[in-house]
């Protein structure tokens, strides 16, 4: 659907809604002039801010990472323990996850709660695989003796990648809560809004896992 | 079953940790038994436990703020006469004790009453000052609050079980390993830090989120009072810096829980990697205090000099500035840990440029009293005592931010008497400044103005009295936290600075009588009309204590002295604005969540320090069937009636209409 066919005062970005207080003058909500803005933009921006907190947090485990790096302490390096196929796998679980969670949006932007439900299975489904591969990963390193109390690098690598871990599998309790409000609940307002915030979280969860990938393991396996 | 918690872990062989926990637990329960015998527990579970109000959790965590005042300041009186007592001679406190006092009063001071206290103001006040009729995530709110005294109650409970940090306010590496400190200790601090840690950082997205999407019509950016600016600063600093600490308090743990690596000694462990971290949120975290406290006297002034704020745009902007520099300084505080000179230079200029956004926030409120009418209530002593305080420690500070003498004045008690200075004179003058004029629209009944100045007064020579001891022992080479010491020459100074905590004694003895005095005789405090001050910004545009719903019409916003502008009109037409149409108006409805997170976490918590695992998963479960319960509830929100909020507003109406005859006739 193009949105030439819409008329000229559609709201396309969905910035206006129809819940404002803002009254006759509401062109701007949230902005001064039109009052506070409606319930929709104000826990999609509140779940942004949460979001860049999030994201400040695994910034300072990159920090962490980066600097514990080479202290290897006789242990293993990254180079040696890294296992490229692995992490690709897991990219591609993570990452169409992410592309089934836009498939659910479109889903419950169409009012469809079969197709809404269909794609958040696969969405959860992928992350769980995701999630069985990296413990796999953990598991084989902690097989052969090379777990986090081996080295300072082996302790920041494992927090790094467990801490989005850990996101991933609160992700995915979220998930399944979510799914059985969307089931019971139907597509009622402050449901939708709670479905905006999981989507956010779940692709936010992607750009952490991107900037692991290329900073912990691309960087790691070239070096 | 109970993992390391013994009956060892309760100090039956220390007669004073004893007596004082005896204190605090019959205390607490004392008031515990008064409230249920009075019958007042269904009147506190619904009008404030379960309060998604964001007037009732402000007031909360003011409360909470100056009850942990009291203890944090008892820790100060035991540290003030260990000293006195310990020249020569080993005091009364030994050093494992004495330890664990200083440690419980930085942290409680820090995070339980600087931190809740200007948390409260922002909570109580912005909602009012953006003409809003709550922030932006009202149940959050409850929970941030809950979290919070989660963190304080941890803080206690080690008091009675087992003990508490001896690492200091910041549990410095490797010392605070296991390896060193093998205790329970720092685990409760780092469990209460991390518990309490969550709620700031959700009350500060609370916080953004209300100032930047909530706000009445008409206030644009530049007509928010200076408050809600600097509280905006705050909240951005507070969502920027407490994931660095939840993040570095995480790595601590995971090192003396599961061994790994961070900032141990072996293995390739990197304690400076914590000082970096720590710092990078430590240093914005003496903005988060102090910014709130700038708003605070950006308003009292303005409002007691029947002026405008000067330089109103100058303020954002430095306010702003603070902001973003704050970020930029965080290595001062380890110049003599190796860095090296170039570093050293970079921070050390920094530190001084810092100086220059304060500076020109001091000449603007000089410039704001000058050639205002300018009257002497308690909250602008506060103001001005804080001007002349603040100046002083800010001047030491930049002292300290010179290299070569952060390297002779480092750890000294030349460095104590800087940060008193600054969190003293500058958050909690800020903090009881907005206390006492904030009260009166809190509770609709103004606090004793004799008992209130005689405090101030006794808290401001006490101030001198106990901190400028401390300078000159620092210059004398006396370091912090020294249990006893032989230098004679320290001896005299030592016991001036008891003196001085005496006298803050005093202060403190005369805020408690106030508050006692005031709520016994507030009966002829009453304040009708909701303005006592002649308050120019929209808080004072409602009743007091404001409804539920704060305004029975959103407020159209003129300028940026939104409530100045109509009470002009008033005063020269004789007559208040038009009554509005009154509507139905809906409110969230009250919550438990909060407090039953609260009560988890705490569960979680104490379990994770003495390693209780069933009781850990136990806690976890409860806390996500919580949110479960919270998510499935299908009312969110309650009507109030046109009637109702008719009623409350036009006896505000007729109250203030009343005041407007008698200034006329005057």
């Amino acid at each position: 659907m193009s949105a030439a066919l819409l008329p000229v005062d559609a709201d396309t970005r969905h910035v206006g809604g129809h819940e404002g207080t803002g009254g006759p003058h509401s062109k701007a909500p949230g902005h001064g002039a039109g009052g506070p803005a409606p319930k929709r933009i104000v826990v999609g921006y509140g779940f942004w801010v949460f979001l860049i907190s999030d994201i400040i947090m695994f910034s300072a485990f990159f920090a962490a990472y980066a600097v514990l790096a080479p202290a290897t302490a006789g242990g293993p390096s990254a180079r040696q323990i890294f296992d490229p196929n692995n992490v690709a796998v897991e990219t591609a679980c993570l990452l169409s996850s992410s592309f089934a969670c836009g498939m659910a949006s479109i889903a419950v932007g169409q009012r469809s709660q079969k197709w809404t439900q269909l794609a958040l299975l696969v969405t959860g489904l992928l992350g769980f695989v995701f999630l069985l591969l990296e413990l796999r990963e953990f598991k084989g390193l902690v097989g052969r003796g090379d777990g986090p109390t081996r080295s300072a690098f082996l302790s920041a690598f494992f927090t790094l990648v467990g801490c989005h871990g850990l996101h991933v599998t609160a992700g995915l309790l979220w998930l399944g809560t979510m799914m059985a409000q969307l089931y019971a609940k139907g597509f009622r307002q402050d449901i939708l809004h709670r479905y905006l915030c999981f989507s956010l979280f779940w692709h936010a969860l992607d750009i952490i896992w991107v900037a692991i990938f290329s900073l912990v393991y691309l960087v790691g396996l070239n070096l | 079953v109970f993992g390391k918690l013994t009956w060892q872990a309760i100090p039956f062989d220390q007669p004073i940790p004893l007596a004082a926990s005896a204190i605090v637990v019959f205390a607490i329960a004392g008031v515990l038994i008064w409230v249920a015998l009075k019958g007042y527990i269904p009147y506190l579970w619904s009008e404030w436990i379960t309060s998604v109000d964001h007037k009732r959790i402000g007031i909360m965590y003011c409360l909470l703020a100056l009850v942990m005042l009291l203890r944090g300041f008892i820790d100060a009186l035991m540290m003030r006469s260990q000293q006195a007592l310990a020249f020569n001679a080993p005091g009364y406190l030994p050093p494992e004790h004495y330890d664990q006092i200083f440690s419980a009063h930085g942290t409680i001071m820090i995070f339980f009453v600087a931190m809740p206290f200007v948390v409260g103001l922002m909570n109580f006040v912005v909602p009012l000052q953006l003409g809003v009729r709550d922030v932006a995530f009202p149940t959050l709110n409850s929970v941030s609050f809950w979290m919070t005294a989660a963190g304080a109650l941890l803080v206690n409970v080690s008091l009675v079980v087992g003990e508490f940090a001896r690492t200091g306010w910041l549990p410095f590496p490797p010392l605070s390993e296991l390896t060193y400190s093998p205790g329970v200790g720092v685990d409760y601090y780092l469990w209460s830090l991390q518990i309490s840690g969550i709620g700031t950082l959700m009350a500060g997205i609370n916080m953004v989120t209300t100032i930047l999407k909530m706000r009445a019509p008409g206030m644009i950016y530049t007509r928010m009072p200076v408050f809600c600016w600097t509280s905006l600063a705050t909240n951005l600093l507070i969502v920027a810096a407490f994931p660095i600490l939840t993040a570095t308090l995480a790595m601590l743990l995971l090192d003396r829980y599961v061994g790994f690596h961070f900032f141990t000694n072996e293995a390739g462990g990197n304690p400076m990697l914590f000082m970096n971290l720590i710092w990078a949120w430590g240093h914005p975290e003496v903005y988060i205090l102090v910014l709130p406290a700038f708003g605070v006297f950006s308003e009292v002034i303005a409002t007691f000099s029947g002026k405008p704020l000067f330089g109103y745009r100058s303020m954002v902007a430095a306010t702003m500035a603070i902001c973003l520099l704050s970020f930029l300084v965080w290595l001062h505080h380890f110049f003599t840990m190796g860095p090296g000179g170039d570093v050293n230079g970079f921070f050390g200029i920094m530190s001084m440029i810092i100086a220059v956004p304060t500076g020109v926030k001091i000449f603007n409120w000089l410039f704001t009293m000058y050639g205002g009418r300018v009257r002497y209530s308690s909250p602008m002593l506060w103001a001005v005592g804080f001007m002349v305080t603040f100046v002083i420690g800010g001047m030491t500070g930049v002292l300290l931010a010179v290299p070569p003498a952060d390297f002779v004045l480092h750890n000294s008690l030349f460095l104590v008497a800087h940060f008193h200075n600054v969190i003293i004179g500058g958050v909690l003058f800020g903090a009881f400044a907005g206390y006492t004029y904030w009260f009166p629209k809190a509770f609709g009944f103004s606090l004793d103005e004799r008992l209130g100045k005689a405090a101030f007064w006794f808290w401001l020579v006490g101030f001198y009295f106990a901190f400028v001891p401390l300078y000159v022992l620092g210059l004398l080479g006396m370091t912090r936290r020294m249990q006893h010491y032989t230098q004679p020459e320290w001896h005299p100074w030592v016991l001036l600075a008891g003196l001085g905590a005496l006298l803050i004694l005093c202060g403190i003895g005369l805020q408690v009588a106030q508050l006692a005095v005031s709520i016994r005789s507030r009966a002829t405090r009453r304040e009708p009309t909701g303005d006592p001050w002649d308050g120019r910004t929209l808080e004072w545009a409602t009743s007091s204590p404001p409804p539920a719903y704060n305004f029975a019409v959103l407020p159209d916003v003129e300028d940026h002295e939104p409530y100045w502008g109509v009470k002009l009109k008033a005063r020269e037409s004789r007559h208040l604005t038009e009554e509005p149409v009154y509507e139905t108006i809906e409110v969230p409805r009250n919550s438990p969540t909060g407090f039953i997170t609260a009560f988890f976490a705490v569960v979680t918590g104490f379990s994770l320090i003495w390693h209780i695992w069933w009781l850990v998963a136990l806690g976890l479960v409860g806390a996500y069937a919580t949110f479960v319960v919270l998510a499935w509830r299908d009312i969110v929100e309650i009507a109030i009636p046109s009637e109702e909020v008719a009623r409350i507003d036009r006896a505000n109406r007729t109250a203030r209409a009343e005041a407007l005859r008698g200034e006329s006739i005057a």
